[in-house]
């Protein structure tokens, strides 16, 4: 009986094990946000590297889960992005939320979050890493945040597209983004890739 | 016995076939795997730390800065050629352009060459806030926070904080106005009050979070009208409008781009202390 039980566990510890995802064959654009090698959890808690992100135009954005000012808004962006990509698209593409608040934004926190939000369908990935990662993403995207008290940060608020091979393709700034052209960038970089 | 020898089988296996670690658990482990260990034998100087009141910030407030080592100088052009000697990555050839930009060492004729008249003791420039971080990792540091930085320019060679001088802040523009004065080598004017040298007098230098400050772009404007850019944007405004050489500073720091590189723009080490 209990060699059964090593058994049926042994079997299940293979089975947890994802295969890694398969590395891309063709090098990396020299611009690629692939060429980051910190590694993230998204909102299952999994591991896995921005370059996992890959085959898929992102539209990213970095926000905190507990902010009550400008992150609602470009939350509310982000889902009239999505409801403006075709449906016949939609899963050539992924809407990645970066939070700069790691410590709060756990998995659980995030999936949370999502559900609240009516974020819960495949496209939608959220991500967290620790401060090192965050702070280097965000000067790829040259996104300036500084936490200003132990619950609040202040930070500049832009939507970035990248094409499937991690090459930045447009940029948005400002809480008066234009969802359209961002929707249209998106149809583009899908149609191009 | 058994339980031993099950514990074993699932931990085999999982070694087997897990590739990457499982860790489901914060912090998520960024270990840079990918640098070359690179020796370097400068200083480091004990900062007590303590509080300040950023340029900077929410109004009046106060900064408590943590002890940490600080680099008693930059880094030099030669301590930078071990490094991209060590790690062929970030060779000038090699950079990936997500990196930095065209002008990466720039004035370097090849890989592992410094310019012809180059000093190699002065500190080197034309590195990006990338190239920055990745030969602090490899010498086991980083870069020193914004408000480390600040803390430290305080001080004059008596005393720790000599900003409200005469004086102070017209001298330090002094030397800011010198022409070419990052192809001096370090170490040869006066160090601070801490034993830290060069911390104006020959280049600018980079910060772990120099882009954590919210303004306009162009400071010079005296009011920040891009307030819809940023979160919370109207925390921030000028503390110490007195102290004009931090403001050139922050003014500098506002227009960068971590890829960007400048003709006198370099960086020195710090590192966390353990001592109390």
């Amino acid at each position: 009986m209990k060699y059964f039980s090593v058994l049926v566990l042994s079997i299940l510890a293979l089975c947890a094990c994802k295969s890694p995802a398969p590395k891309q064959q063709e090098a990396l654009p020299s611009n690629s946000v692939f060429n980051l090698t910190s590694q993230w959890q998204n909102q299952d808690g999994d591991t896995l590297q921005l370059q996992d992100l890959n085959g898929k135009t992102l539209v990213v954005v970095m926000i905190y889960t507990s902010c009550k000012s400008a992150c609602p808004i470009l939350v509310a962006k982000m889902k009239k992005i999505e409801s403006k990509i075709s449906r016949k698209d939609i899963d050539k593409v992924s809407l990645v939320l970066v939070s700069i608040d790691p410590e709060t934004d756990t998995p659980e926190h995030l999936k949370e979050f999502a559900k609240t939000n009516g974020m819960d369908e495949k496209q939608w990935v959220f991500l967290r890493s620790n401060e090192e990662a965050t702070h280097e993403l965000a000067n790829v995207l040259a996104m300036k945040y500084k936490k200003i008290s132990p619950i609040d940060f202040s930070h500049s608020n832009i939507i970035s597209v990248f094409n499937p091979s991690g090459v930045l393709v447009s940029q948005e700034e400002g809480l008066e983004i234009n969802v359209d052209g961002v929707a249209n960038t998106v149809a583009k970089t899908v149609k191009g890739s | 016995m058994k339980k031993v020898s099950a514990v074993i089988v699932l931990g085999f296996l999982s070694l087997v076939c897990c590739n990457k670690p499982q860790e489901k658990s914060f912090p998520v482990a960024n270990e840079h795997h990918e640098l070359k260990k690179v020796n370097t034998s400068v200083k480091m100087v004990y900062i007590p730390g303590g509080a300040y009141k950023p340029f900077y910030g929410a109004d009046s407030a106060w900064v408590t800065v943590a002890p940490f080592l600080l680099d008693e100088r930059p880094v030099t052009n030669k301590e930078f050629l071990d490094f991209v000697t060590a790690n062929p990555s970030w060779r000038k050839s090699k950079i990936k352009s997500l990196f930095s930009d065209s002008t990466y060492l720039h004035d370097w004729p090849a890989d592992l060459e410094l310019p012809p008249n180059a000093n190699p003791n002065a500190p080197v420039c034309y590195v990006s806030w990338f190239a920055a971080k990745a030969f602090a990792n490899s010498v086991g540091k980083r870069l020193p926070t914004l408000d480390e930085w600040e803390f430290v320019a305080m001080a004059d060679s008596v005393s720790i904080n000599a900003r409200s001088k005469p004086g102070y802040s017209d001298y330090i523009i002094s030397l800011y106005l010198q022409k070419n004065r990052q192809f001096n080598p370090v170490k040869l004017s006066t160090p601070n009050y801490w034993g830290v040298y060069n911390m104006f007098d020959l280049i600018w230098e980079w910060t772990d979070d120099f882009n954590s400050i919210l303004t306009t772009s162009d400071s010079r404007v005296g009011e920040y009208d891009d307030k819809g850019l940023f979160c919370a944007g109207s925390a921030t405004s000028a503390t110490d409008i007195l102290n004009y050489a931090a403001f050139m500073r922050f003014a500098l720091r506002t227009t960068l781009r971590a890829n960007y590189t400048v003709a006198n723009l370099g960086f020195r080490c710090a590192k966390d202390s353990i001592m109390k």
